[in-house]
């Protein structure tokens, strides 16, 4: 009997109707790979269902008596009857609360883009407070500075850019710390964004010595834009320049006419936008739709120190990005992120962003409700493909153990126990292919993958 | 002839500032709408886009703004979002910190610099390559070092405005004249006695000049240094309105930081004519 099923439904059938057996037919086990998270009616019952269930499962280790109980008394009389000599109330209570944190009074910094949406939202919206934490979140000027921050054990933990705590964690641009993240931030959600007098070169073979802005070097951002320039056949360390900007003067530095556009994390592409300065050429989800942009990112040291506050810290940073993937609640958030305390930006711009019904910048009106999404498992696919691109790149120079750096620092085992404590539906593998521009990426062969691309750096 | 010359310059400042924002005014008018727009478009678009506005805040929006802050100087919304009163507040006490550390350091060391020509000698190259170092290209190591942005900041307040005062206190003690220091020795003065009550006083406006000098770099390093680090103070706050492209906001936090860098140079300004004398 697995885990991840309904005790209580006399009806499943125990043989194995899927490749992993979990599930009762292929189906099935197709649509709880695939990331979903089902709508419950309560917090309550949602850690009812989880803490029951494990009460029916071991008053009934047997299969073949849980169901004849379960066919004569009823799903529900046998839920009551078990409530009348197991406090099931009381020990949900207890299971919600899980371990007592053992520092409550935590300091998180982010980033004031969308992507941070999250890990900002949980604080006016008391996802933090109701996992018991007391949590700051601090706002930062840049990527390096988080990161130092982070370090130097200023923030307990920090929104970063995926790529990031595996280059902290290999020693890339920073003495080699141990990182790991339990989180995706957000998935979608950028967009290349090109000056209004390019209006016309709409075709990235033209960008020929055009200059872009990117925010960092280890960013989504730059393996994207990078990604997208070799497609169209231009050698982005050569035909183009790259310039690591923050994104806050991006909008500026497109207005002067510094740069002629930027692959960029949004409300800033939004931003420009509102401002009249540049049109949206292209979504980041045109390139690859799912992919990962920021994550949620806390050194080694934190999570064994304090191994409860990390994972009340995760339990927070989940539920949030549950409530976020949901269309409805996104102007709420909207609205609760925009103040001069978090986000600081116009509520339209970010309303813009998340609800993705958007202004081009051509005088049309778009919509696509995935222009931004949100989904907090750390898929470890994602992170080999980051680590072929940084070869790709030359920023890794020599043989990468791509499962090993994904795995340790990708928390997927740790984050799949923690959903299934919630009761959400994590994916039963953490390893999924998916197709970049059309290409598929097979996570067991990422050598195979670097070696097909014509352009790249000489290494 | 001083009042009627006073008055003639006020009101030339007068005309000068209103010259100068009658200009502005003029430069930041918005235009007329600048292309036909769909309205489901334009009411997704700022005001830049749809109004012609300029970019750039005319005086009164910046009045208006000016005005909002000054009602609520000291609101606190949180972590992030502070009011000018409490930011200043935060600036001021991280230069007056690591001012007064460097005044601890720099006044005896000068001192002991200045009476000795031996150490003057000695350490004079030191002193003459660590002296035009941009105090911010010592962040990084201070982050990395210290480990902690605030004290990091104050690090630098500190390192910045050791130099001047540090050489001007060498100056004023060296040069204080043979005579003086003749006279006090014929006078069989000792020598602790001679630091205090002779070449204290004839230094101490070299010196005063140099603590001028010092806290008005200070000032200045402490809005870059708080962009850098963040957190709190006016750099901060420029730093999270530039973030949001209010320019309004900026504005007014340049006209701050310079009324306030105004006020301190104006304290040690004071300072500085109660020990001068005349020789």
């Amino acid at each position: 009997m697995s885990t991840f099923d309904n005790p209580f439904d006399p009806d499943r059938k125990l043989g194995a109707g899927c490749a992993c057996g979990q599930h009762r037919s292929a189906e099935e086990h197709e649509q709880a790979t695939a990331l979903r998270c089902d709508p419950f009616e309560s917090e309550e019952k949602r850690y009812e269902g989880v803490v029951a269930s494990a009460v029916m499962r071991a008053m009934f280790p047997q299969d073949v008596a849980r169901r004849a109980f379960l066919k004569s008394v009823g799903a529900s009389t046998a839920l009551a009857a078990l409530s009348q000599f197991f406090p099931i109330k009381t020990a949900t209570e207890v299971f919600a609360q899980a371990g007592t944190p053992e520092k409550k009074d935590l300091k998180v910094g982010f980033i004031p883009i969308t992507c941070a949406t999250p890990i900002i939202m949980a604080a006016p919206l008391g996802f933090y407070s109701k996992h018991g934490l007391n949590v700051e979140v601090v706002k930062t000027a840049g990527w390096a500075v988080i990161r130092d921050k982070t370090i130097n054990k200023e923030y307990d933990a920090a929104h970063m850019l995926a790529p990031m705590p595996i280059a902290i964690s290999l020693g890339l641009g920073a003495n080699a710390i141990p990182f790991a993240v339990p989180a995706i931030e957000n998935i979608n959600g950028q967009g290349i964004v090109l000056a209004t007098k390019h209006k016309d070169k709409r075709d990235p073979k033209d960008w020929k010595g055009l200059k872009f802005a990117i925010p960092f070097d280890y960013s989504m951002h730059n393996y994207l834009l990078r990604y997208y320039l070799a497609e169209a056949g231009l050698d982005p360390d050569t035909d183009v320049q790259l310039r690591s900007v923050p994104p806050p003067e991006m909008v500026a530095n497109l207005r002067a006419d510094n740069i002629d556009g930027f692959l960029a994390p949004d409300n800033v592409c939004q931003r420009a936008i509102y401002d009249g300065v540049g049109f949206m050429h292209l979504l980041s989800k045109e390139i690859w739709d799912g992919h990962p942009c920021c994550s949620f990112a806390a050194s080694r040291e934190f999570i064994t120190t304090a191994p409860n506050s990390f994972a009340a810290l995760t339990r927070a940073i989940v539920d949030a990005t549950v409530y976020a993937s949901k269309a409805e609640n996104r102007k709420q958030i909207a609205e609760a992120i925009a103040p001069a305390n978090y986000i600081n930006a116009p509520v339209t711009v970010l309303e813009q962003v998340l609800t993705g019904t958007y202004a081009d910048g051509l005088g049309g009106v778009k919509t696509d409700a995935k222009r931004v999404d949100f989904d907090p498992f750390p898929w470890q696919s994602f992170a080999v493909w980051m680590l072929t691109q940084m070869k790709r790149w030359g920023q890794i120079k020599g043989d990468v153990d791509y499962k090993a750096v994904a795995e340790q620092v990708y928390l997927a085992t740790d984050t799949k126990k923690l959903m299934t404590e919630m009761g959400l539906t994590p994916p039963a593998s953490s390893y999924k292919s998916f197709a970049v521009m059309g290409k598929t990426f097979d996570p067991t062969k990422p050598e195979d993958y670097l070696a097909s691309f014509k352009i790249r750096k000489a290494s | 002839m001083t009042t009627s010359l006073r008055l003639r310059a006020g009101l030339v400042s007068i005309v000068l500032l209103a010259a100068f924002l009658g200009i502005w005014h003029l430069a930041t008018r918005s235009t007329a709408p600048v292309a036909t727009m769909s309205p489901e478009y334009a009411k997704l678009m700022g005001l830049t886009a749809t109004q012609g506005k300029s970019a750039m805040p005319g005086p009164l929006d910046v009045g208006a703004k000016l005005w909002e802050h000054l009602k609520r100087p000291f609101y606190d919304n949180g972590p992030n979002d502070k009011g000018l009163g409490i930011q200043l507040a935060y600036s001021i006490g991280r230069v007056g910190t690591g001012y007064l550390l460097a005044v601890i350091v720099a006044i005896p060391l000068g001192f002991l610099i200045g009476m000795s020509p031996l150490l003057s000698k000695a350490l004079d190259p030191f002193i003459q390559v660590l002296k035009p170092i941009s105090p911010l290209a010592w962040m990084p190591l201070a982050l990395y070092t210290i480990k902690d942005s605030s004290i990091s900041a104050v690090f630098v307040i500190f390192i910045c405005s050791i130099w001047p005062m540090l050489l001007n206190t060498v100056f004023g003690v060296a040069s204080v004249r043979k005579e003086w220091v003749n006279v006090a020795r014929t006078l069989e003065v000792g020598t602790i006695r001679r630091a205090f009550t002779v070449i204290l006083p004839a230094a101490a406006p070299t010196i005063l000049t140099g603590m001028r000098i010092s806290i008005g770099i200070a000032w200045l390093v402490i809005v870059a240094a708080e962009m850098l680090v963040g957190g709190t103070g006016i750099g901060y706050f420029v730093w999270n309105e530039w973030n949001n492209l209010s320019i309004t906001n900026v504005i007014i936090a340049i006209l701050l930081i310079g009324i306030v860098g105004m006020l301190l140079d104006q304290i040690l300004a004071r300072f500085t004519r109660m020990v001068t004398f005349p020789e």
